[in-house]
């Protein structure tokens, strides 16, 4: 199956661009675009151009191990690899329900990443375009000219995530590949010194991720033409979703809906995630192409993360968290939106929900219990979902009778979203870039369109990407005795 | 206890009978180590407290402390050759220690930051070494063995079981155990084993029980294994004698 602007008639006779690497994106990817002599595109892709190969060799090695050997996938939210994998292997150790200390360490954990993660992504890699244009200056669009132009906004960036990040590191143990999560519970709770070192500053990130909710709303209300439909793709939605059917990011069934809202599939359990959904592989992507089998690869893409958890649930369960979600669902107009850049919004409202869990389980007493582990039956077979800031996590395993791991299969949150990345880009490109001459700030637009999925490429941490960078040398009198730059 | 030798020119007592690593400790001075433990007898092979005795490079496990000797030990020279050491040990094995159990209470990995290795510096071998998973309790990681013989020495001297044993010479020596399959399985190694709990690095591991003791808690996030080595000296028992 050949989608329009997948593949080109005759590549050979077209002029490529490329834009390698993508900047201010986890990861390395790169997009090409072939086109004619009249710059009409004729054919567009987002590739990933790494191989990590964690489901091979991980095969051999102790379940224990998995969790904390997998997190390292990702510099930018290990937490989600470290618990995903760890809920795969506490259903291979017996356990189904973990003790109330153990749930909300690992809860507290999650929630410290997911407020973390949107923040690094809002702040760091996404306002310099949206606050900036996308076709400014490119020597100021970056973080750093964020912090000049509105230092407030760019502290309060760094402060949130720096609260995530502690978070994790009084649950897992660092801020980053911690080893807090183990098959069948926690090994720490948080002592009241930890507790109410995070509970002096909760409030006030509470507040400040509200103001953000505010800021990304007022972008989408002051150019609504652009902000509604910019990298558009109708598509299914797919995420976890709560017992009462609320948002919940640590554990679930499966909810999908399909473009225009509709309950597609509902309430399936983790376990059975392969009858519904399969992956493609395509020639010139490391990255699979997930769809749901019922619609086939020609219709069965959907979208996961934020625009989609946010449609799909019936509630927020944390009071502002909730208002500014009925906002935005009145926003889009009693339909479900699919504009890429409606992606901020919904991440934002997800940034404060995370702030307000937190607030609440700093506030229960079981963060402060001892029984962290249970343990039972062995099973041979585990799987593993979670909701990573980026979308849907699923981590399964197979695990022999002398406790190693024999099978791994991993679908990581950006995989579900391969194919609504590059729809939005060849959206973009359709719109933006068709028989104009190519500059930076048009090919910008493409990667505006990509980085509003947030997209993990590679599971890795470049969180500056390509900047421009000028050093100076200067002796002891300021005079300049060498001078190193690197453009963008 | 009369008689001395200087070692990095602080005044050592010794008894008689003692190596040089013995009453260095004794007298509160770590010399770096991996295959010595003070209640076995030493083996010599790491070849890590290697110190000047009077200029000559001897192993301080195995050289008998004299009178007047001139130990030096905590030199650039020889610091930056036993940085080489474990270099070499590193790269030997497969030390993975982001996602190893044993991090953090790892003898190579603490003695690595105590002495300031940065990187492994020389190309990886990247073995292909099988885990034998095959013991209910017990995994058995070849990856990380660096062969410094203290499970074979305790297996046949406390436990008297001679389960491990090193195989094969030069760079192809092994680890095997004592059974025809050659699996741990149908060997008579058991969790009480004194060689249980005396492998430096995450060979010899307890299974199920990786990463248990949370991140600030293990052994070597407390206190450097200078300081460590020298309280398990202090609490070692007497030195066993090699069994035939």
């Amino acid at each position: 199956m050949s989608y329009h602007l997948e593949t080109a008639d005759k590549p050979e006779q077209l002029r490529r661009v490329a834009i390698d690497p993508v900047s201010r994106v986890e990861g390395h990817g790169k997009v090409t675009l072939l086109m004619d002599e009249a710059n009409k595109v004729q054919q567009v892709r987002l590739h990933i151009v790494e191989f990590r190969g964690f489901e091979k060799f991980i095969q051999g090695r102790p379940y224990w191990e998995v969790p904390v050997m997998v997190q390292r996938l990702c510099g930018i939210c290990p937490v989600s690899h470290h618990l995903a994998a760890s809920k795969a292997m506490d259903v291979i150790v017996g356990v189904n329900c973990l003790t109330p200390t153990a749930e909300k360490i690992r809860r507290l954990m999650h929630y410290g990443q997911m407020l973390q993660s949107h923040a690094l992504h809002f702040f760091h890699l996404c306002s310099p375009d949206l606050l900036f244009g996308f076709d400014s200056d490119v020597g100021k669009r970056n973080i750093v000219g964020v912090a000049e132009k509105y230092p407030e906004t760019a502290r309060r960036g760094v402060l949130i995530r720096k609260f995530g990040q502690e978070v994790i590191r009084m649950t897992a143990g660092k801020r980053i590949h911690g080893t807090g999560s183990i098959p069948g519970g926690v090994n720490k709770s948080l002592s009241i010194e930890e507790r109410d070192q995070l509970l002096k500053d909760v409030y006030q990130i509470v507040g400040w991720s509200r103001d953000a909710v505010h800021m990304a709303r007022e972008l989408h209300e002051t150019d609504p033409s652009t902000y509604n439909s910019f990298g558009i793709f109708s598509s299914h939605f797919m995420s976890l979703i709560g017992k009462s059917g609320e948002m919940d990011f640590y554990d679930g069934k499966l909810r999908a809906r399909d473009e225009q809202g509709n309950i597609f599939f509902d309430a399936v359990p983790p376990a059975d995630y392969e009858k519904y959904i399969q992956e493609e592989v395509k020639a010139w992507s490391y990255m699979k192409f997930p769809f749901f089998k019922s619609l086939g690869k020609e219709h069965g893409w959907y979208k996961v993360g934020p625009l989609a958890r946010v449609q799909n649930c019936n509630s927020i369960p944390s009071p502002l968290a909730d208002a500014e979600r009925r906002e935005f669902i009145d926003y889009a107009g009693g339909l479900p939106m699919h504009a890429a850049l409606a992606y901020h919004w919904t991440r934002m409202i997800e940034m404060l929900h995370a702030a307000e869990t937190i607030k609440d389980l700093l506030h229960d007493p079981d963060i402060l219990g001892h029984d962290l582990l249970l343990s039972g039956e062995r099973k041979a077979e585990g799987v593993g979902m979670i909701e990573a800031p980026r979308g849907t996590l699923i981590h399964h395993y197979g695990v022999d009778e002398n406790d190693l791991v024999t099978m791994c299969n991993l679908i990581v949150s950006t995989t579900h979203n391969n194919q609504a990345m590059n729809e939005a880009i060849r959206h973009v490109a359709r719109r933006y870039l068709y028989g104009r001459e190519v500059t930076e700030g048009l090919l910008n637009h493409i990667e505006v369109a990509i980085r509003a999925y947030d997209p993990c490429l590679s599971c890795a941490t470049h969180a500056l990407g390509k900047m421009p960078l000028t050093v100076e040398l200067r002796d002891c009198e300021g005079r300049l005795l060498h001078a190193l730059s690197r453009d963008a | 206890m009369s008689e001395s030798f200087t070692l990095d020119g602080k005044t050592i007592p010794f008894a008689a009978g003692q190596t040089i690593i013995q009453a260095a400790a004794d007298a509160g001075a770590w010399i770096p180590h991996l295959c010595y433990h003070p209640e076995f007898k030493p083996h010599g092979s790491c070849k890590l407290c290697t110190v000047k005795v009077n200029g000559r490079h001897m192993a301080s496990c195995t050289t008998q402390a004299q009178a007047g000797q001139e130990v030096e030990s905590n030199t650039d020279e020889l610091n930056e050759e036993r940085r080489t050491l474990l270099q070499m040990l590193f790269v030997e094995g497969n030390h993975f220690c982001p996602s190893c159990e044993k991090s953090g209470d790892c003898k190579l990995q603490a003695t690595a930051y105590e002495l300031g290795m940065m990187t492994p510096h020389f190309d990886h071998f990247y073995p292909n070494r099988p885990v034998d998973a095959s013991h209910p309790d017990i995994l058995l990681d070849f990856n990380r063995c660096i062969l410094c013989s203290l499970c074979v020495r305790a297996s046949r001297d406390v436990d008297e079981k001679c389960v491990f044993a090193l195989s094969g010479r030069g760079i192809d020596t092994r680890l095997i155990v004592n059974a025809a399959s050659g699996r741990l399985e149908d060997t008579d190694v058991a969790l009480t084993d004194k060689a249980m709990q005396v492998c430096p690095v995450g060979a010899i591991l307890r299974k199920g029980k990786g990463f248990a003791v949370p991140i600030r808690q293990r052994t070597y996030d407390r206190s450097p294994i200078s300081d460590i080595a020298l309280k398990e000296t202090s609490l070692a028992l007497p030195a066993v004698e090699n069994k035939p």
